[in-house]
């Protein structure tokens, strides 16, 4: 694909979504929601689509999108893997999940593996706190998560993919 | 009732979805089709889930923990007629003693109910308080929830009464009801588990606040994190609106009031609420000073109720039976039910709806069990990050508000954090310090580097290779992080900054020994950084 085709692209799915999202009272944090659901981050060529469309400047656009750790500005790999870092999940043995998880996948917090497929985020509380440690797996919650576990929902993510190479 | 047509409740809370019911449901589905499977919310009892229950004429029978390679043994035995066969039994649900030694007000239908289903909102009593609130003028509306004495669920204990007739005598033409739906507190679960399991309650205390102060538009300030959440309020809204429930004529009143979901992105400061109105506006999430109050100059600038989920989910009730009904439970000036919730390492975590007035020990042994490690329970933090932490000399403190403030403590949104004796109280008060540094919407000095500075003094203190090791030192380092809260706590805008200090010196306080270098744990901690 061409660059012109990928902005031309890029245009008409922003238009589309700051369209759809204009007449709402607020409506910067809904279209960066669904810009960011649509392409997997916010790329730095549509704060000054936005910014222009909602009378902003880019710099208070790019101020919001760095304000919120949900936000990103760069692509994330094909699944995103939240570990829950909040009290809660301390107490029942997170910290050594977090390592274990880090060395198991070979990357840290805001990276993505090697093959592409896993983005690791940290996360505060997941509201699963009576079933400690959880992680979030794109939109699944897990509790009481094991290492063992961890290789269960790892391999079910994965099989896919996997299999239509 | 043939057995095939069995009517069998799977929770589709996210705790009960986080051990796999969606599989077990599956699984039911597939091996008999004609069971009618309702997707009912959780009734708190996590330590069961799965847990499921089949309708009988004498009550529903509750079995679980139920994984999807039980699903043929169940089928296999006397489990569809109720029976007891089965090793999972766990008899009728409402007599299984966690559950029937609650007093359930404001999660009465939690978990009982298909949380999507209007029909069993009526059936259940709903939509009772509404009616009434409809015949009501402002002013009577307003004056039952300060009968009731309910005082808001979110932290700060305000007086919802009170706030509600800020907004009501605010002149102007547009006022907003805001949920306050952030729920970032570790430990907690109450707001999600009411959200999923009973959200027209939710939706029925908005337009009857709305109702009370004039306003017709409400927003439910949703965290990120709740995806399960979010679809089910989004499906309860988009029904509501369907039977005229929201909307431009309220049950055929001709009054209005319209509610939309909108997502925060991950901040927990956006649960204190200028922070949050700043963000519902579409801004950073930068605390407001206060003067004026939201009540006053809120979101775009007009009078703003915001009020935590379960303030809201409480309204109901209070209109349906009258405020002197609702205030006749609880203690002191702690009127009414909490749904306590017990998280951590305990072996029976959930949610426990109880009066103000028990003691946290009822709560941690003849609820919680103990701890999940089977370890002697050491510590626990109550009210979220911003929480103390309290050793066992405290526990017999009876969990109202004033109580709690006079051991410099707060019951919070009523989170309970339990941890065994393999804690150590200076990683945790460090944490809360990092926590504060990553939190900080970054306006105040004291919060952003102090919370920095916090993280280094805890390490000098914890660590011995970085200093002669001299005590004299290590005196100096925890004269300067006991300096160091006292200036956050005087020089911060906001509770953030404002209590962070309170784990920390609670820590400090009560488990001095956790900050000697050679306290287990210590030395493993350095370097260990969260990034
Ligand atoms: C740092 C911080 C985080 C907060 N987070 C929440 C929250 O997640 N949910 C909530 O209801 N209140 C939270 N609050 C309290 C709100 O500022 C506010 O008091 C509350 O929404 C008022 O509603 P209520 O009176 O019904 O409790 C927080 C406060 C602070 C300072
Ligand atoms: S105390 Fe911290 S979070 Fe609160 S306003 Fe100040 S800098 Fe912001
Ligand atoms: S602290 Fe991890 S889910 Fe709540
Ligand atoms: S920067 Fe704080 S988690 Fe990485």
């Amino acid at each position: 694909m061409t660059t012109t085709a990928d902005s031309s692209t890029l245009a008409a799915t922003l238009n589309s979504i700051i369209a759809e999202h204009q007449g709402l009272e607020g409506p910067l944090l809904p279209i960066l929601h669904a810009t960011q659901k649509a392409l997997g981050y916010i790329p730095s060529e549509a704060v000054p689509v936005i910014a222009q469309q909602l009378q902003l400047t880019k710099a208070e656009v790019h101020g919001v999108i760095s304000f919120y750790h949900f936000f990103r500005s760069h692509p994330a790999g094909n699944n995103t893997i939240q570990i829950c870092r909040a009290e809660s999940c301390q107490s029942m043995g997170s910290r050594e999940l977090e390592a274990n998880i880090k060395q198991r996948l070979k990357t840290d917090y805001h990276q993505t593996t090697a093959d592409g497929e896993i983005t690791l985020e940290p996360v505060y509380c997941l509201g699963n706190c009576a079933c400690s440690p959880a992680i979030r797996v794109n939109d699944d919650i897990h509790g009481r998560v094991t290492m063992d576990k961890f290789e269960h929902i790892l391999d079910e993510l994965l099989t896919v993919a996997v299999e239509l190479k | 009732m043939s057995t095939n047509t069995a009517t069998v409740y799977i929770p589709r809370d996210t705790t009960a979805l986080s051990l796999g019911a969606d599989k077990v449901a599956a699984q039911l589905q597939n091996q008999q089709p004609n069971i009618n499977i309702v997707r009912n919310g959780s009734r708190g009892l996590f330590w069961l889930e799965p847990m499921i229950e089949v309708a009988t004429p004498k009550g529903r029978v509750a079995y679980g923990p139920v994984q999807p390679e039980d699903v043929e043994s169940l089928l296999a035995s006397d489990f569809l007629q109720g029976g007891s066969s089965h090793p999972l039994y766990l008899g009728l649900t409402e007599q299984i003693p966690y559950l029937a030694q609650q007093q359930r007000v404001t999660f009465a239908r939690v978990g009982v109910t298909d949380p999507v289903s209007l029909n069993d909102y009526r059936a259940h009593g709903g939509l009772v308080g509404l009616e009434k609130a409809l015949a009501l003028q402002a002013q009577a509306i307003v004056d039952e929830v300060k009968t009731s004495g309910l005082r808001g669920r979110g932290g700060a204990a305000f007086p919802t009464g009170i706030k509600w007739q800020t907004v009501l005598d605010a002149p102007s033409d547009k006022k907003y009801i805001v949920c306050n739906a952030d729920e970032g507190d570790s430990g907690t679960f109450a707001d999600r588990m009411l959200m999923e399991g009973d959200p027209y309650c939710l939706i029925e205390g908005m337009i009857i606040a709305g109702l009370a102060v004039g306003a017709d538009q409400g927003y439910i300030y949703l965290r990120e994190e709740y995806p399960v959440a979010h679809a089910i309020l989004n499906e309860a809204i988009a029904c509501a609106e369907q039977a005229n429930i929201l909307g431009d004529n309220i049950l055929g009143s001709g009054k209005r009031f319209n509610l939309q979901v909108r997502l925060g992105a991950g901040a927990y400061i956006c649960g204190e609420e200028t922070s949050l109105l700043e963000s519902l506006e579409g801004k950073r999430g930068m605390v407001r000073a206060k003067p004026p109050l939201p009540a006053i100059v809120g979101l775009f600038g007009q009078p703003t109720i915001v009020n935590n989920v379960i303030s809201l989910a409480s309204v109901p009730d209070i209109l349906a039976k009258g405020g002197e009904h609702y205030q006749e439970f609880g203690t002191g000036r702690s009127r009414g039910t909490l749904p306590f919730q017990l998280a951590g390492n305990i072996k029976q975590g959930g949610l426990v709806e109880l009066a103000f007035g028990a003691s946290l020990k009822t709560l941690l042994q003849d609820f919680g069990g103990g701890t999940r490690s089977g370890k002697p329970m050491r510590a626990v933090q109550i009210g979220g990050p911003l929480g103390a932490y309290l050793p066992e000399e405290l526990w017999d403190t009876p969990l109202d508000y004033e109580a709690f403030m006079a051991i410099g403590a707060g019951v919070g949104h009523g989170g309970i954090v339990a941890f065994d004796d393999s804690v150590n109280l200076s990683q945790q008060a460090r944490f809360s310090m990092e926590f504060c540094t990553i939190e900080s919407c970054g306006k105040c000095t004291p919060c952003r580097i102090g919370s920095t500075r916090g993280v280094e003094v805890i390490d000098r203190i914890t660590n011995d290779e970085q200093r002669s090791g001299s005590l004299e030192e290590r005196e100096k380092q925890i004269e300067l992080l006991e300096e160091l809260c006292d200036t956050m706590v005087h020089g911060s805008l906001c509770a953030m900054g404002g209590m962070t200090p309170i784990p920390v010196t609670s820590a400090l306080k009560h488990f001095p020994q956790d900050f000697l270098p050679n306290a287990a744990g210590n030395k493993a901690a350095q370097g260990a950084d969260h990034a």
